[in-house]
């Protein structure tokens, strides 16, 4: 551990997702190994190669006011509600609910979406085709701006510190977390409110990213689509959801007797520079992100017990990851650690991924128990590594850490450290 | 026939209620989009073209910036259709 860092603690956590509309009822069906993909109903939904998503199970509807809805972009409004679960769960006050207070100027955000409010954009043209200009919402391009779901919890909670979102694809939302966790170190703030969403289950994504051949087409099965490591895999599912953490220094969070849930303990990236879609095949620059996320953590390889792998449910990515870990672990360690594909259940939430991912990881230091991949019937013969299936695995006790990946098109790699909290 | 005072000040608060979500019980003549209701200038859009809908009237956008209170709707809208 670095001696001169501040170091960064996770003080609350909040979730809506395809397993639930919050963090327990997310993990219990995480534990329990529980899928969120569905079949779509849309009209017209048998004109498309892909027909089921893991859409959410609590509609923002059933959380948000209508009028405060018409403003928001359903991506928005699930990281709002997402930032209020997490808020609460750290003891902060909110309205007239009491808690800890924080001077805003110490307090920043970090929310982050790959995509953007997509629902918004076609909506919004689809009026402008039928009605008009005139009729078209003036509240468009706020609801449509990917930064828009950051700025929307910064002034939900009167964070002024500075509010930001990073555009990644896939890697949004870990490099998010990278970069709130930098925001504490360098004393821009003492609080922020990290995490990530995406919400773009639309025909047009399922007809793009069918179009791509990226997707499962298994539309007869839903619950068994996503199926990362198995023979019969056959692409990723489409998911939506919000995740978001609390981070706060440690200081900070002694100071008002706050739990400390976990450590976000360091943060590592790199650049394929290779393709626009696919990943780079010698692995060697997802490698480098989980080497220099070891690094800036001040740990070694041997510290790491769980990867919480980005694992998609591609015939070539999931074993391409297995071979980067080897390389950024070495073949001992690799061989000791559990690996897990959590989005076997909850699909891939795109921008959103690492974030979710990241509060599952802490959660399974914290529990000790890390999620099945669900759906592993029968290992890919390329697969040589330890996946947990079947039942939760149990986590030594003690001082362990584990790693997040999320990998996205443009050839991000990012990987972020989590510890346990003793 | 035109609307009467009371009809546009009903049709008013529905749509203020169904935009903002204040009360339309709280949409009274003598208050201020602005600086009684909190109403910011986005959403004065929104109510301005739902309001054109409702009665029928065309609301110019050099028009929308005079018009500050409920009652000054009213008066729009009872101007242009009576």
């Amino acid at each position: 551990m670095s001696t001169n860092q501040v170091k960064v603690v996770i003080t609350g956590l909040g979730a809506t997702t395809p397993l639930g509309g919050d963090v327990e009822s997310t993990w219990a069906a995480l534990l329990a190994g529980k899928s969120g993909v569905r079949p779509l109903t849309w009209e017209g939904v048998e004109n498309l190669p892909v027909r089921i998503a893991a859409q959410l199970v609590v509609e923002p509807e059933a959380v948000l006011p209508k009028h405060r809805l018409r403003r928001m972009d359903r991506n928005e409004a699930i990281a709002l509600i997402a930032a209020h679960e997490a808020w609460e769960h750290a003891g902060y006050a909110f309205g007239d609910r009491e808690g800890y207070t924080i001077d805003g100027d110490r307090l920043g955000v970090v929310v982050s979406s790959g995509i953007g409010g997509l629902h918004t954009a076609l909506n919004s043209y689809s009026v402008y085709l039928d009605k008009g200009w005139t009729r078209v919402s003036p509240f468009t391009v706020p609801m449509l701006m990917p930064n828009g779901a950051a700025g929307m919890v910064s002034i939900e909670f009167g964070a002024q510190a500075g509010a930001h979102a990073m555009v990644s694809a896939c890697a949004s939302s870990a490099d998010g977390i990278g970069y709130a966790m930098d925001m504490i170190r360098s004393g821009r703030a003492d609080v922020v409110i990290a995490g990530g969403t995406e919400s773009c289950v639309h025909p047009l994504q399922m007809a793009s990213f069918g179009a791509m051949r990226a997707m499962s087409t298994r539309n007869d099965e839903p619950e068994r689509a996503s199926r990362p490591y198995d023979k019969n895999r056959d692409g990723f599912v489409l998911g939506e959801g919000a995740a978001v953490m609390i981070f706060e220094s440690e200081e900070h969070a002694l100071a008002r007797g706050a739990t400390i849930h976990g450590i976000v303990a360091g943060a590592g990236y790199s650049g394929d520079a290779y393709d626009i879609v696919l990943p780079d095949p010698s692995g060697s620059g997802q490698a480098k992100a989980m080497r220099r996320a070891l690094k800036d953590a001040g740990i070694v390889a041997e510290d790491i017990v769980h990867v919480n792998a980005h694992a998609t449910s591609t015939p070539a990515g999931d074993v391409a990851e297995l071979t980067s870990i080897k390389a950024a672990l070495g073949e001992e360690v690799a061989h000791k650690i559990c690996i897990t594909g959590t989005k076997s259940m909850t699909g891939h939430l795109l921008g959103g991924a690492g974030a979710l991912e990241s509060l599952i990881t802490v959660l399974s230091l914290r529990e000790g128990l890390v999620p099945p991949t669900a759906n592993l019937d029968d290992l890919d013969d390329g697969v040589d590594l330890d996946i947990v299936r079947g039942e939760p695995r149990k986590l030594p006790d003690g001082p362990i850490a584990a790693l997040n990946n999320s990998f996205g098109f443009g050839g991000h790699n990012t990987a972020v450290v989590f510890k346990r909290a003793l | 026939m035109a609307a009467t005072e009371q009809e546009i000040l009903a049709g008013l608060g529905e749509i203020v209620e169904e935009i903002v979500g204040i009360p339309a019980a709280e949409v009274t003549p003598e208050k201020n989009f602005i600086d009684d209701l909190d109403i910011d200038s986005l959403s004065m859009v929104e109510i301005a073209v739902a309001a054109q809908d409702k009665f029928g009237v065309e609301i110019p956008d050099d028009e929308l910036r005079n018009l500050k209170t409920v009652k000054d709707v009213i008066g729009f809208v009872q101007g242009l259709t009576v």
